[in-house]
């Protein structure tokens, strides 16, 4: 075994690819959080009042929750404490004040996003994929604006979206997860600077997949971001978000909140793929992913698809849920996470069923290698209401190497006897035997485990827009670095 | 010259000794069977020369053809030309069978220098050797080995040697589970597989494959040395008396 050990350890001692800085002069306000930081940001995105207000009444709520040590301590996840005060809350690269199209984005930021793969430059890039691109804590650009606007589609930023669009926000904003939600999302309500804002009105299919990049760049900073995706009435859209962030000894919070609303007969597919810095091998830096995203399906027959793939981060904590309010309406997660040297990652999803013969599906598969921790907590609730709901679980983990760990807290609440629940979990090594076979048949030890790891995920791959997907699999062997210690 | 030639091979496991100076010579074109009760060394035997590390070799040479088998890694052994087909064929779920043998003989080719072969050459050349295995099509797309019953999974051990075209081919207990049609089909295949540039080790405990896979010797293990060799008529003849005779001769040599 020794020499598959050594193999496996070898294996893509690839260092962070995305983990370099760029060099452009930051707009950065000083540390700390207070109210005076509250109406700064609101000032400098020239908001309406009712945003401001809003932003207050979470700050003041979220004020109330540090002094009670709030903070949510319940995930099997552990930390020093952060000081919330001695941290950045926005950061933006100085630019001209009114972009009129990309040609006006800082050359230097187009290049970060150019060698991120992510090129904006609409010719350059993916056919039939928007962008959204959000570095740090503004958005610097959207792509195909003007096409997806003649189908109706509205994709911005979600600072533009309150300018334009105020009634929409306003309709929306908080609806599905309220500032007081939670320590993180009252923070983030507070504070949030930027994020991506979609609004496909009724049945309108949005012609083409919509994607936002999420870049940190400063230090000492937090980022904030918030995306809210309306699909009216009989409208569907896919969207599917990414992000990284530089190399740093200082771990870096990252805290933001997605609502997603499905009306009737609405669809809404949401993809991640997160790989922020994880830390180095020894667990010194990495982004703490500490993040809220909920959908609601609202409608009859409506559908929210969450699909994850979760490589990055020092620590992640992240449950997306359905709100599953319409008869018949459909929830899904399908979920990959991955934790190697010293990550930890305590994920999963809530399926809230609400109305009649409402249906959930929940994918979760949990790699854990090196020192890396990985918890399943999920939670469904059958309310009293939901005659016929149905849900099915299954839940994988996967351990590589001796040292690290994987655990599962399902959580299943049932009020209504017509509800059918199915349950399957399982927790598997990489054998030896495994990898005894596939290496007798000529691969490499390397090459054996990615095998090994991408058919253990290959039920959520499948789930992931074709472009990602080949992506995502290169990805997870990349972060496989190190794999037994 | 032999394609393969052991000497005094001696193996541990846990500090317990399996093979006790076992010597073994194989040449290009020859079948060898390795007959023996359980216990005696037959599957570490096997495993050892497809580069297992669960096992440790204390004394001993192999040489195949012409290198030192002893100091290459599993898939080094296996770029070399030797296969195994497994008594226990593993299952790797999420992997599509087809998608699994293609990697396998890319990786092969590349390590001799060969061009990769794309999904063109390759399936026509897969479906061909599937016929001949009585292989139904479904089992290009599912996951390798994964809920197919014994039988299937024999068979697709011989399909992936069929690919694979090694020198060596080494199979280990092939006849265990099968019944006596899937029995005929697989031996078709290892016959069809013989050459004059490729050798063929089986080793089981029963006589019945060696009714249609005819071997040119048959050698007896029993408590980790090769206690007797003949020709086919060898194993006829354990069938009748069975390996108490040759275990108790040894038993006496020993002590004497």
């Amino acid at each position: 075994m020794s020499s598959n050990t050594d193999a496996i350890r070898d294996l893509a001692q690839q260092e962070y690819k995305w983990g370099f800085v760029t060099n452009v002069s930051e707009d950065r306000i000083p540390k700390g959080l207070n109210e005076d930081v509250i109406r700064l940001i609101s000032a400098k995105k020239s908001e309406p009042e009712f945003m401001l207000d809003w932003r207050l009444k979470a700050y003041r709520h979220w004020e109330t929750l540090e002094k009670s040590h709030a903070e949510p301590k319940w995930a099997n996840v552990h930390y020093s404490p952060i000081d919330y005060q001695d941290m950045i809350y926005y950061a933006a690269p100085k630019q001209k004040p009114n972009l009129q199209s990309l040609d006006d984005v800082d050359p230097e930021i187009l290049r970060t996003y150019e060698k991120l793969g992510i090129p904006l430059q609409e010719q350059k890039m993916l056919a039939g994929v928007a962008v959204d691109a959000v570095f740090d804590s503004v958005s610097v650009g959207t792509t195909f604006k003007a096409k997806l606007a003649e189908a109706g589609v509205i994709f911005c930023s979600f600072s533009e979206a309150v300018q334009k669009h105020p009634e929409l926000v306003r309709k929306y904003l908080g609806t599905v997860v309220p500032y007081t939600d939670n320590f993180f999302a009252t923070l983030n309500s507070a504070v949030f600077s930027d994020g991506s804002f979609v609004y496909v009105p009724k049945g309108v299919r949005c012609p083409m997949e919509l994607s936002t990049y999420f870049r940190i760049n400063a230090a000492e900073t937090g980022q904030f971001e918030r995306t809210l995706i309306v699909a009216d009435e009989g409208a569907s859209v896919s969207y599917l978000e990414g992000c990284t962030a530089p190399i740093r000894d200082e771990n870096q919070l990252h805290a933001a909140v997605v609502e997603l609303i499905a009306l009737g007969d609405a669809q809404i597919k949401y993809s991640t793929v997160q790989n922020w810095y994880p830390g180095d091998k020894n667990g010194k830096g990495g982004i703490y992913n500490f993040v809220t995203k909920r959908g609601a399906c609202r409608g009859k027959n409506s559908k929210i698809s969450w699909t994850q793939v979760e490589t990055g981060s020092a620590i992640t904590w992240k449950y997306p849920s359905c709100i599953l309010q319409g008869d018949n309406s459909v929830g899904e997660f399908y979920s990959v996470a991955l934790t190697n040297n010293y990550q930890q990652a305590d994920t999963g999803t809530k399926m809230i069923h609400i109305g009649k013969n409402t249906r959930s599906t929940i994918v979760s598969k949990g790699i854990s290698a090196g020192h890396g921790q990985n918890t399943y907590r999920g939670q469904v609730k059958i309310m009293k209401e939901a005659t016929g709901a149905r849900n099915y679980t299954q839940c994988d983990s996967l351990l590589i190497g001796e040292q690290c760990g994987a655990h599962t807290f399902p959580y299943i609440e049932v009020k209504n006897a017509t509800a059918r629940m199915e349950h399957e979990a399982s927790t598997s090594k990489i054998g030896e035997d495994q990898l005894f076979y596939l290496r007798q048949r000529g691969l490499k030890t390397e090459d054996a485990v990615s095998m090994i790891v991408n058919g253990f995920c290959k039920r959520v791959f499948r789930e992931l827009p074709m472009e990602f997907a080949v992506e995502a699999q290169k990805l997870l062997s990349v972060s496989l670095e190190g794999s037994v210690g | 010259m032999s394609l393969l030639d052991i000497k005094d091979l001696r193996v541990t496991v846990d500090d317990h000794e399996i093979l006790k100076g076992l010597n073994l010579q194989l040449k290009p074109g020859e079948v060898h069977s390795i007959m023996g009760p359980n216990g005696s060394g037959k599957s570490t035997l096997a495993q050892v020369l497809a580069r297992r590390e669960t096992f440790t070799v204390t004394g001993g040479q192999v040489q195949f053809n012409g290198k030192d088998l002893l100091a290459m890694k599993p898939e080094e052994a296996a770029c070399e030309g030797v296969f195994l087909a497994f008594q226990y064929p593993v299952e790797i779920p999420g992997i599509g069978n087809a998608y699994f043998l293609r990697s396998a003989l890319n990786a092969i080719r590349k390590y001799r220098g060969q061009d990769e072969m794309d999904a063109m050459d390759f399936l026509p050349m897969l479906r061909e050797k599937m016929k001949l295995l009585e292989m139904d099509e479904k089992y290009l797309n599912r996951s390798v080995n994964e809920g197919f019953s014994g039988g299937e999974k024999k068979r697709n051990e011989i399909l992936q040697m069929a690919m694979l075209e090694p020198k060596l081919a080494i199979l280990d207990e092939t006849d265990s589970g099968l019944d006596i049609d899937a029995l005929r089909i697989v031996a078709a295949g290892v016959n069809a597989m013989r050459s004059p540039d490729r050798a063929i080790l089986v080793v089981t405990h029963y006589q019945r494959l060696l009714h249609y896979i005819v071997p040119d010797r048959v050698h007896v293990l029993v408590d980790g040395r090769i206690e007797r060799s003949g020709g086919p008529e060898l194993a006829l003849q354990l069938e009748e008396t069975g390996y108490a005779a040759i275990e108790a001769a040894a038993r006496g040599a020993s002590r004497g």
